[in-house]
């Protein structure tokens, strides 16, 4: 049994318009010290895919950054490894916010990499699963369905709003797909909504793209598996694990501040045995506590610098907290800095920004206030 | 075929560390644990990378599974290269015979053969055990521009200090005259580092005629230096200044960690121009609890801390419960201290368990020593262990 990842970075770019205007989803920093890729990246790592394609789309300059050689995750490599697939096809570039909005599309505009793959299976993940995950345990569960393609799903309750972002699958006793709703308008209750992480024989992707091209095919959902949704291809593998799942700044504050209060989220992504979530090494120094400094309730990164109070907070590397400083309820990203005696709450600060000194700002856990990249308040 | 280098690091990485007591019992002192995530040997490696020397031999002896295993392929230095990179140089068989490396000199003269590869111009010849930084480059651009056959890197310590360490007198120049090693009556302050460069023929020659020197100890500070200097050579003393430290006592370890302390720490860590590279272990930020009380101290990733921490330095993994306090210790990684425990003035090595209520060393203060607890160890509940022991499985057992 062998296996090959494909990870697609900038599907649900929309759902995080702020952090993703300069950057891909894949790329967006969570939990003080990793990416959104880095658990698609590591889940794979952790269960032997050693030959891994990011699919990107545009921005995808700090994920190319971020991934570097593929070293960290030990992913450079001779045979396999880690392979950027840029835009390739140029004849929609006109077009360029239609380009690929979808998987299919995507998949069809790099058949000349799936062309060459031999892996068993394919193993095609998003990059905003926030989880950790065993891939060998959906790839045997797939093998022994008889399934061409498996998708993993888990049962959770749903909103009106929540729902108008899911894809849902109802399915049989042996856990093959019956019926799909994508992004269904007026549903709500308990549902088996798509996790975007799925295991597809090879051949029948490289099939599946050859006729997509071929018929002008556009979504996976509608003309691929319902189109076929009687012929017992298609399975759900239901997994019951922790899963963060992101599609608003407001879930992005509100997944972040559960890995302060919830010891058994932290757990399930960060301390499971044997797999570790991997992440660009820094070699940052030790974080410095200075006398004075009052820290309660935080998740804090290496190379920080906290003289001041910080509460209820998650500190990616590098930031410094001023004297008489307050931060309270807030994701400060990479080299953010708080001047002196400045009062901060419900504030998300993207990378390299600067809160001057003496500085009042606060959002709300529904609307956090956001600073932007390499911006100055 | 190799590339040539200008320049080849030769890092004497065998020390046994004696002085360490239980913390070198299954370690080579250069990969003693240091400032929350580093070993000593990441501060000679790491300044190499940052001075462009880009190939260095690391030449092992006691205890080296986990130095070995810790430098590995040399990847966390940028030192995994093709046509150079890090090397592990342990003795080994040859066809007359196999020789423990019986003195300094005697470690780089068995490896010739590895210098001769990249037919470099100069030679650096590098302890491991020293904390500090220093761009070797400069000294190599100094060591050139004088013409120098051999250039030792100095330290300019107190009088009282001098004593203890090998003193170069020099001229206005800077060339050296007359070596002391450990003299009663310093002439002068000027302390050798134990960081050499030599130009490489000539250092063969002197390694080739020190070998074949039955009475020679085979050390590059009592035989090779002297014998240099007897024969003319010019020989350059190379003022460093800024932070340096020889760990290789426990208080000069526990005084070096304490140096990474304050807002102005006297050694730096977070020196973004001078980057202090290590191998890192994936482990997930720090969490700090509701009722921690944090101050002055350096914390790192995989910690989690629920008690008071006040002057102190926590490695990877430190689970500090409610109610413990842990005051000017250096604590390593993995290390559990149990609710109501309290740790003064004390180096808890990896791994161990101090249990409830044990009360480990004594607060610093004139007089006291600081304790040292060995690797893995479970010390027991209400477990009182007094200041300046060298706790062992053994010490536990009779205690």
């Amino acid at each position: 049994m062998s296996a090959t990842g494909i990870i697609f970075s900038n599907i649900h770019d929309s759902n995080l318009p702020e952090f993703t205007e300069k950057r891909t989803l894949a790329s967006v920093p969570f939990g003080c010290r990793y990416r959104f890729i880095d658990f698609a990246l590591s889940n794979m790592v952790n269960s032997n895919i050693y030959d891994i394609s990011v699919i990107t789309h545009y921005n995808y300059q700090s994920l190319m950054d971020h991934i570097g050689s593929g070293k960290d995750w030990d992913l450079a490599r001779r045979s396999g490894g880690i392979k950027i697939l840029p835009p390739y096809i140029t004849a929609y570039a006109n077009n360029s916010n239609s380009l690929y909005t979808s998987r299919l599309e995507a998949l069809k505009s790099v058949s000349y990499v799936l062309d060459k793959l031999t892996a068993d299976y394919i193993v095609m993940s998003d990059c905003d699963v926030i989880c950790n995950i065993d891939f060998n345990k959906i790839i045997k569960a797939h093998a022994e369905s008889g399934a061409e393609m498996t998708i993993a799903v888990k049962s959770v309750e749903l909103d009106e709003k929540a729902a108008e972002s899911s894809i849902i699958y109802s399915s049989d006793g042996d856990g093959f797909i019956t019926d799909v709703l994508a992004y269904p308008k007026r549903f709500s209750g308990r549902a088996d909504i798509s996790l975007n992480i799925s295991v597809i024989n090879r051949k029948f992707l490289q099939q599946v793209v050859m006729d997509a091209v071929a018929h002008g095919y556009t979504s996976m959902t509608k003309d691929v598996i319902l189109r076929n949704v009687d012929k017992k291809q298609f399975a759900v593998y239901k997994y019951d694990g922790y899963f963060a799942r992101i599609l608003s700044m407001a879930d992005y504050f509100k997944y972040s501040m559960e890995l302060i209060s919830n010891a058994e989220a932290r757990r399930a992504l960060f301390s499971v045995r044997h797999r570790p979530i991997l992440t660009k090494v820094r070699n940052s120094e030790p974080t410095y506590y200075s006398e004075g400094s009052e820290v309660r309730n935080s998740l804090i990164a290496d190379g920080c610098e906290i003289e001041g109070t910080v509460e209820n907070s998650i500190l990616f590397r590098g930031v410094k907290v001023s004297r008489n400083a307050t931060v309270r309820n807030c994701i400060l990203m990479q080299d953010t800095y708080v001047g002196e005696g400045s009062y901060v709450n419900c504030v998300i600060s993207d990378k390299n920004s600067r809160i001057k000194d003496s500085r009042l700002l606060s959002g709300t856990e529904e609307a956090p206030y956001y600073i932007r990249k390499h911006q100055t308040v | 075929m190799y590339k040539k280098q200008q320049c080849v690091a030769m890092l004497l990485a065998g020390g046994q560390g004696s002085r360490l007591y239980n913390l070198t019992e299954k370690t080579a002192k250069p990969a003693v644990p240091f400032g929350g995530k580093y070993r000593i040997i990441d501060f000679p490696l790491s300044n190499c990378v940052n001075s462009h020397i880009y190939t260095v031999g690391v030449l092992t002896q006691y205890q080296p599974l986990v130095l070995n295993e810790y430098i590995g392929n040399g990847a966390p230095w940028d030192l995994d290269r093709l046509q150079s990179g890090v090397m592990i140089l342990p003795p080994y068989q040859g066809k007359e015979g196999a020789d423990w490396y019986k003195g300094t000199a005697n470690a780089i003269y068995q490896n010739l053969d590895f210098i001769r590869r990249y037919d470099p111009d100069y030679v650096l010849v590098l302890s491991g055990d020293h904390i500090y930084k220093m761009d070797y480059s400069r000294m190599l651009d100094a060591h050139i521009r004088k013409g120098a056959d051999c250039t030792i890197a100095v330290l300019d310590v107190s009088i009282e200090e001098a004593s203890r360490f090998g003193i170069m007198n020099t001229d206005a120049d800077m060339k050296i005259t007359e070596f002391e090693e450990k003299p009663a009556h310093p002439k002068s302050t000027n302390a050798s580092m134990g960081i050499y460069i030599f130009s490489r023929e000539l250092l063969e020659k002197y390694l080739i005629e020190d070998e074949a020197d039955p009475d020679s100890s085979n050390d590059f500070g009592k035989n090779i230096i002297p014998k240099m200097l007897a024969d003319g050579r010019n020989m350059y003393a190379y003022p460093f200044e800024g932070y340096w430290k020889d760990v290789g006592t426990i208080s000069s370890l526990w005084e070096a960690n304490m140096d990474l302390l304050g807002e102005r720490p006297a050694f730096d860590l977070g020196d973004r121009s001078w980057r202090i590279y290590s191998r890192n272990t994936p482990l997930p930020p720090h969490r700090v609890g509701g009722s921690a009380k944090i101050t002055n101290s350096l914390i790192t990733e995989g910690c989690d801390v629920e008690g008071v921490v006040e002057n102190s330095i926590l490695f990877g993994g430190v689970t500090v419960e409610r109610g413990a306090i842990v005051k000017d210790s250096v604590i390593m990684s993995g290390v559990v201290i149990k609710g109501g425990a309290t740790v003064n003035y004390s180096i808890v090595d990896e791994n161990c368990r101090l249990g409830r209520n044990s009360v480990i060393g004594r607060t610093k203060g004139a007089g006291e020593n600081i304790t040292v607890i060995g690797a893995g160890l479970d010390v027991p509940d209400d477990k009182n262990i007094p200041g300046g022991e060298m706790v062992n499985a053994d010490w536990l057992e009779n205690n």
